[in-house]
């Protein structure tokens, strides 16, 4: 009896090492273990024998039947570890390969720096307007205090229609438009396209403002300066040097233009501010009496400041973009350094 | 404006450095541009005359020199110059000299002659871009006199760039006044001497336009000598201020311009017939100009005429029948004061800018007249000699501008400028520029000097103490801000944020310029009426878009010229149409893409994108919004895009909100595209609008899902079989379309449709009974209305 148990054992366990697939190894367990596997019949047996011999040889017969059991689990795990491991195999894959998929495009520089500069007014409370491009004639001059005439206009090369028609030449008609529907107090910018009769090498004929404004019953021009020389350091993420000297505007009085020390050349004297160390970026003032009287703000009770830049300008220096001509030839070589 | 050192310090004698000189200029609001020499560097060049010329023995063109330079020895010099000749006065770079651009002056034979050293033109010391022959000087000149010492070389020429409020800057005395007050230095009188008549000559002037004209001075000069030089030193300082030396006539009123500020104008004595006239011209009238050009004019124009003709534009141009020329020796010479008012913007309008035009539309002192034209004839007559007539003055006191006090309330200056200052320092500055005070209370009165033609109202005296104060030391304060919270509107979609969305799905930002040709416009929207430009840049930039697909169809054909392979562009902005004879202006979004669906990989096979690559792109939009439900793509037409690929975008009350297409075969060519292109135009209000959602319950109970094929007529648009769908039942929870087909084994003509419906009841779990009974219906119904029944 023991001998052919151990023998049965040993068949099992030639079998099993020579079982080369799981479900192999399943009919090996079932024609041992299955109704009328080897082991079954075996137990079948022990009703044959006496009643006091029972036990030992049930004893012997499971203690052959555990054997099996451990080969066979033995079997099964190396079996499924050969499996998993040949799976990681094949299914390893070369993760240098680019992904795949839609590739990110990008916002023009133009909008990333009116999203800047927007984002920087917002947040001490400016709204945001919009005008018209093509403007009459009384916003984009006479009620800034431009008339016909006014030498003023020859600084803006101005496209017409007709008469009374044109491109606005700067994004300050929006001061008289929002003021001509809202009180003060008012904290406003307004960004878009402007157009002069313009083209050569540092001018484009469409380019981008955004105007500012601020009207209350307490504005000054220190206040003025210090929305200024902030937002520029703001812009710039650096702290910049700000110089304020007079110029002249109509729309305005005092009036000035802003510069900024080169930040190309830090202030040492470079081509890009012609060796002054100097760049202009904005101009601004203190809205004058003669706009407040076109649009019945009275400007004993009111006063406030305005401000304008170029878009394109502080884009420029912001990414040391060197040709103004780019911003329009939409080359994607050129838009996609932005994104 | 070009001003010099040396002709400033005639009128105010300051010491400080030029660069502070040009920083204290920019910061008083006189920007400065640039800041040069007078001339080139340069050493060893002296004044010498030539005593002999010989020919050269072995050159045709070479002259043998000797030239004195003084003391030693005459020099032995080669000239090639054609205007050398004996006795005249010449500068000399003698050996050792160093000439602009590093040039050494050595000791050399010269086709076999000696030559130690060598004659000058202007060109090759730096003070001219281009020489004739030699410079000549006169002939009282030093010899041996180093150059630059002669010269007064040794000086800086300042740029100045004047704003239109400073006319009073713009002359040497003008900036002078300037610098005498932020240095406080007083200003050198310069009195011209009186004038000597010495004959009666005189021309009578008709003042008629005297609200134009309220003064005009002249006087008659006879027997000027055409043939002087103008004086070396005169020919200097024109030529430091960018003026060329044209003889005295020309070069005395230009002096005069450019010294006081005053323009003045010769006219041919002999070519005036009868009385002068000033007044405004005819409806008509025309004049021949000096510059050879004939303008038709009317009775915006100021003219100076005589009894039989126009002889000038007052205030910007003489006239070619009234002329000087190099043989007039007899001549009257104006002096006047024209209002800015009538001469403002006509330079613009006839093209003309001249000195003259831009001082007296931004205003010239009216006082000044006399002063200038006494200076005038004092140069003219030291110059080129000549017998002067008594003086015409015809003013009109009545009409002649003068400055009113200007009210000043003293405590609005800290109101504006946010700084307090004393009545003792804001009343020094106003005395230190000419101005007079009265302090009758607290509100002053402040008149401005005759030359400012920008001091009338509060806040132009409250700029100039800003400005004498200094920007730079006025205060600087954070803003205060109020302290509300301003609510955020949910019901808008932010525009950038459809940007990025965009971006997102592969497109680039494009910005294309508002006007276009016409010609791309007719073939893209041929049936829109254009807003067109008056004065536009060019032609191919001459009118405005009416659709944003122009600029954006130019910009990809650069691209794909520069071998880029697939374009994917947006465009915000504003389209202008015109309709029934007014112009709209609407802000869009414009899409345009071609080439590849997506960029070229390793994995899948690339395909060109479609239709509906780019309809998902909006649809990505209208759900970014969740409203995507609330449109609807109906098919379309466009004249821009192909019949058969063309679907307009509908909101909910069936208005218009866009198109997507392919652009039309039959314009291809004309945009030389050689691939699809796919165009999407929609209206930027429309798409903006968001929804606020509210919340509704979630279903407990298990979706179940039926899928059918559907066989249909191959016309039939499968978005109708949806939304029928939907409508017939609220257990239908989503229609998802997963496959079209046509060919084997469906009837020509016809397509099969495959739908995935997903059915839910918010209540309970559906049994298959009821889901059987639904979709027996339905069938039976797409049957009736649309002739669709389930595949077999």
């Amino acid at each position: 009896m023991e001998n052919s148990l151990q023998s049965i054992v040993e068949q099992a366990e030639k079998e099993l090492v020579a079982a080369d697939s799981l479900s192999i190894v399943e009919d090996i367990r079932v024609s041992y273990l299955g109704k009328k596997g080897v082991f079954t019949r075996q137990m079948k047996t022990l009703g044959k024998l006496p009643p006091e011999e029972r036990p030992k040889v049930g004893a012997t017969i499971n203690e052959a039947k555990q054997k099996f059991l451990v080969l066979l689990e033995q079997r099964k795990t190396h079996l499924e570890n050969e499996l998993l491991a040949q799976r990681l195999r094949e299914e390893t894959i070369d993760v240098t390969l680019p992904g795949r998929g839609q590739a990110v495009g990008g916002v023009h520089p133009v909008t990333r720096t009116m999203r800047r500069i927007e984002q920087i007014f917002n947040r001490i409370g400016f709204d945001v307007a919009m005008g018209p491009e093509v403007e009459d004639d009384f916003h984009n001059f006479e009620a800034l205090n431009i008339p016909a005439h006014h030498p003023a206009r020859a600084m803006h090369d101005t496209f017409y229609f007709d008469e009374h028609t044109l491109l606005r030449t700067h994004t300050s008609p929006v001061q008289i438009r929002v003021m001509e529907n809202q009180q003060p107090p008012l904290k406003v910018i307004a960004p878009g396209r402007v157009y002069r009769c313009d083209s050569d090498i540092t001018h484009t004929p469409m380019f981008h403002q955004v105007e500012g404004f601020v009207v209350d019953k307490n504005i000054n021009f220190a206040d003025l300066k210090g929305v200024i020389s902030e937002f520029l350091k703001a812009f710039f993420e650096k702290d910049v040097k700000v110089r304020f000297r007079p110029s002249y505007f109509p729309f305005t009085e005092p009036s000035a233009e802003v510069d900024i020390e080169c930040v190309m050349c830090e202030g040492e004297g470079c081509r890009v501010c012609s060796q002054t160390g100097w760049l202009e970026v904005l101009g601004c003032g203190m809205i004058h009496p003669e706009v407040f009287r076109h649009i019945n703000i009275d400007s004993d009770e009111f006063t406030g400041f305005a401000f304008g830049m170029g878009v394109e300008r502080l884009t420029m220096l912001r990414y040391k973009i060197n040709d103004l001509r780019l911003f329009f030839e939409n080359d994607l070589k050129f838009l996609r350094q932005f994104n | 404006m070009l001003v010099n050192e040396a002709w400033l310090k005639e009128f105010v004698d300051y010491s400080i450095p030029t660069d502070e000189l040009t920083a204290k200029l920019t910061m008083a609001g006189l920007e400065v541009d640039s800041v040069a020499a007078a001339a080139a560097e340069f050493t060893g060049v002296v004044v010498g005359q030539v005593l002999s010329v010989e020919p050269h023995p072995n050159a045709d063109k070479l002259r043998l020199c000797k030239v004195s330079i003084g003391d030693a020895d005459a020099l032995d010099i080669v000239c090639g110059a054609s205007n050398v000749r004996v006795d005249l006065c010449i500068p000399v770079a003698t050996v050792g000299a160093v000439l602009p651009g590093d040039f050494k002056i050595k000791p050399s034979k010269l086709r076999g002659e000696p030559s130690n050293g060598m004659l000058c033109s202007e060109q090759e010391l730096g003070l001219a871009d281009s020489a004739d022959g030699l410079m000549e000087l006169p002939n009282d000149a030093p010899i041996g006199t180093d150059i630059r010492q002669y010269l007064q070389l040794d000086d800086t020429i300042i740029e100045v760039d004047l704003t239109p409020n400073r006319a009073d800057c713009l002359s040497i005395e003008g900036v002078a006044r300037e610098i005498a007050c932020f240095a406080g230095k007083a200003m050198t009188v310069n009195e011209a001497n009186k004038v000597k008549e010495t004959i009666d000559d005189k021309v009578n002037v008709v003042v008629e336009a005297i609200e134009d004209c309220p003064r005009y001075l002249g006087r008659v000069v006879k027997g000027l000598n055409r043939s002087a030089p103008t004086p070396i030193w005169m020919q200097e300082k024109l030529r430091r201020c960018g003026q060329r030396s044209l003889g005295p006539l020309v070069d005395v009123t230009n002096y005069v311009l450019l010294e006081l500020g005053q323009p003045l104008h010769a006219f041919d004595l002999n070519k005036i017939e009868g009385d002068i006239v000033v007044r405004r011209a005819n409806e008509g009238e025309t004049l021949a100009l000096l510059n050879e050009q004939t303008i038709e004019l009317d009775d915006d124009v100021l003219l100076i005429a005589d009894q039989t003709k126009s002889l000038a534009f007052a205030g910007v141009m003489g006239g070619e029948d009234s002329a000087v020329s190099d043989d007039t020796s007899d001549i009257f010479l104006e002096c006047a004061f024209f209002k800015p008012i009538t001469i403002a913007g006509k330079s613009r309008k006839f093209g003309l800018h001249t000195d003259a035009s831009h001082r007296f539309e931004r205003g010239v002192d009216p006082e000044l007249c006399y002063r200038a034209l006494d200076r005038a004839i004092e140069l003219l007559t030291a110059i080129a000699g000549g017998d002067v007539g008594p003086l015409t003055d015809e003013t009109s006191d009545a009409t002649l501008p003068k400055n009113q006090a200007v009210k000043l309330r003293f405590e609005r200056i800290q109101r504006v400028l946010g700084v307090e200052l004393n009545e003792e320092t804001v009343e020094s500055y106003f005395l230190s520029l000419g101005m007079q005070v009265e302090k009758p209370g607290s509100e002053w009165l402040v008149t401005a000097p005759s030359y400012r033609f920008d001091i009338s109202i509060e806040a132009d005296l409250i700029e100039e103490i800003a400005r004498l104060y200094g920007y730079d030391n006025l205060p600087q304060n954070s803003l205060n801000i109020s302290g509300s919270l301003m609510s955020v509107e949910e019901k808008t979609q932010p525009l950038d944020r459809i940007k990025d969305l965009l971006v997102d799905l592969g497109y680039q930002e494009a910005i294309t310029y508002s006007f276009t040709d016409e010609e791309a416009l007719n073939l893209l929207t041929p049936n829109v009426d254009v807003y067109r430009l008056q004065n536009p840049i060019s032609s191919d930039l001459s009118v405005m878009r009416t659709t944003l697909w122009a600029g954006l169809l130019k910009a990809m054909d650069a691209n794909i010229k520069r071998n880029e392979e697939s374009v994917r562009f947006f465009e915000t902005g504003l389209k202008f149409t015109v309709e029934q004879g007014e112009l709209k202006q609407q802000q869009v979004l414009s899409l345009l893409a071609t080439g590849k669906a997506q960029p070229e990989q390793w994995g899948e096979l690339t395909r060109a994108l479609d239709f509906y690559d780019i309809k998902h792109d909006v649809e990505s939009i209208l759900a970014l919004n969740g409203l995507a439900s609330e449109y609807q793509f109906k098919s379309g037409q466009h004249d821009a895009l192909h019949p058969g690929q063309t679907a307009e975008l509908i909101n909910k009350s069936g208005e218009h909100v866009g198109y997507i297409g392919l652009l039309h075969p039959a314009l291809e060519s004309h945009f030389d595209v050689k691939k699809p292109v796919y165009l999407v135009e929609l209206v930027q209000s429309e798409i903006q609008i968001k929804a606020i959602p509210v919340f509704e319950a979630m279903s407990k109970f298990p979706p179940v899902r039926r899928d059918l094929a559907l066989i249909m007529d191959e016309k039939v648009h499968v978005n109708e079989i949806v939304d029928y769908i939907y409508k017939q039942n609220n257990l239908v929870h989503e229609v998802i379309t997963f496959d079209i087909y046509q060919g084997k084994s469906i009837e020509t003509g016809r397509k099969s449709v495959a739908l995935g419906l997903i059915l839910q009841d918010k209540s309970k779990t559906l049994v298959e009974k009821e889901v059987e009974q639904l979709i027996n219906e339905l069938l039976e119904n797409l049957n009736n209305v649309f002739n669709a029944q389930l595949r077999e």
